[in-house]
């Protein structure tokens, strides 16, 4: 669905941004791509939706090469960003000018997807505060139905309940010719839907692997007394104990701590890339 | 539904779903809710719940339509005994027994402890 080969980029001369990257994302999964601040998360999802060009190497998404954003390509794709622009007009008239350029569109999830995020239809988009422009971009988002979904840290500015708003309507928006990439600091809020990681460090991508092969490897624990365990790869501790990941011999079958795991890549990569290698 | 935080997730949902039969709210024969309603309801990734109907299905707890969906298999109640039993001697039974090791108690000595409980809660 995705295929980036070779990206190289840079903002400025001699600061790059992105090195000879290679990332290939398929369809039927919810990707989550984490990354500390600046890393390139945004870039790279910018990448994607053609707004920025590689330097050097290719962008491909369903086969058209992102940066040329031929119709057939941007009918298939939509980008929730960080920071967005809307009209200052009535949410009705913003889908009439808007929804024609994507010819899934469904109108009738639009308005489903607004009611279950409490959003007033019939208020100015300039009137909203940020996060029901958000819920509204996210609902047109799903709406359009295109192939590759992105969302850049979409769970930020949203309220308490939203959260699990969000968390309904994606898991109902899944299937297996969709391919969403979601950026996010918040992996808590979004760790039972994200079925891939995808973490970018030092120009690259550092770790890529499912879920279930990572809990396949590794195990996650929380124990009072660190010197009782085997082979623990990483530990983070605290006055509540040690979070620690350790090697699975195989049996054990722990839940995945998105935000241990991604300390541990950034910390230990050797390590923990030879166990997935 | 909350989640715990050490065990996996589609184990979880293995859990509530058994817990769904054991109370009869899914009786034999019933089709059980879609993987998608079930993903939505539970706020998780499809493909999670996928899993847990495979895992659920292998221990023939329910078995699959094509077309159609997942439905309670006959004697599902007593296949999730069995497998929460497999379970219980696998993970919890060795905490137990490093437990009463470390407090130096026999076994002999909780056999009386065990019928005193049963009669103050079953009988």
């Amino acid at each position: 669905m995705i295929s980036i080969q070779n990206l190289s980029f840079s903002y400025r001369k001699n600061k790059p941004l992105f090195e000879h990257l290679n990332l290939q994302l398929e369809a039927g999964h919810i990707y989550g791509l984490l990354g500390k601040n600046g890393a390139g998360k945004s870039s790279l999802l910018k990448h994607m939706a053609g707004l920025l060009f590689p330097q050097q190497g290719h962008c491909k998404v369903m086969g058209f090469e992102a940066r040329y954003r031929q119709p057939a390509f941007l009918q298939n794709l939509f980008m929730v960003p960080e920071e967005f622009y809307l009209p200052q007009v009535h949410i009705k008239s913003y889908v009439t000018t808007y929804a024609p350029f994507y010819p899934n569109f469904d109108r009738k999830a639009f308005h489903n997807y607004l009611e279950e995020f409490h959003i007033p239809v019939d208020q100015r988009l300039t009137e909203m505060s940020y996060g029901q422009k958000k819920k509204v971009l996210i609902s047109f988002g799903l709406a359009a139905n295109t192939k590759a979904l992105i969302l850049d840290e979409p769970t930020n500015g949203l309220d308490i309940p939203s959260k699990s708003q969000f968390r309904k309507v994606i898991a109902a928006a899944v299937s297996d010719e969709k391919c969403i990439v979601i950026s996010t600091h918040q992996v808590r809020d979004l760790d039972n839907l994200i079925d891939s990681i995808v973490i970018i460090d030092d120009h690259k991508i550092i770790f890529r692997q499912n879920v279930e092969t990572v809990t396949d490897r590794l195990c996650f624990k929380n124990v009072t007394n660190i010197a009782e365990v085997e082979n623990v790869l990483f530990a983070d501790s605290s006055i509540r104990g040690h979070a620690v990941i350790t090697q699975n011999g195989g049996s054990e079958h722990s839940r995945i701590d998105m935000e241990l795991l991604f300390n541990a890549v950034l910390e230990k990569r050797d390590s923990i890339s030879q166990i997935f290698n | 539904m909350e989640f715990k935080e050490s065990q996996a997730i589609y184990l979880q949902i293995a859990d509530h779903m058994c817990e769904q039969i054991l109370l009869d709210k899914w009786k034999t024969e019933d089709r059980i809710p879609s993987v998608r309603e079930l993903a939505v309801q539970l706020e998780v990734n499809p493909n999670t719940v996928m899993r847990t109907c495979e895992y659920m299905q292998q221990y023939e707890i329910i078995y699959n339509k094509r077309g159609i969906g997942y439905f309670v298999a006959p004697n599902a109640g007593k296949k999730i005994k069995q497998l929460k039993k497999e379970r219980f001697l696998a993970n919890e039974l060795p905490q137990f027994f490093r437990n009463i090791y470390l407090l130096d108690i026999e076994l002999d000595e909780l056999k009386g402890h065990y019928e005193k409980y049963k009669k103050s809660h079953f009988r």
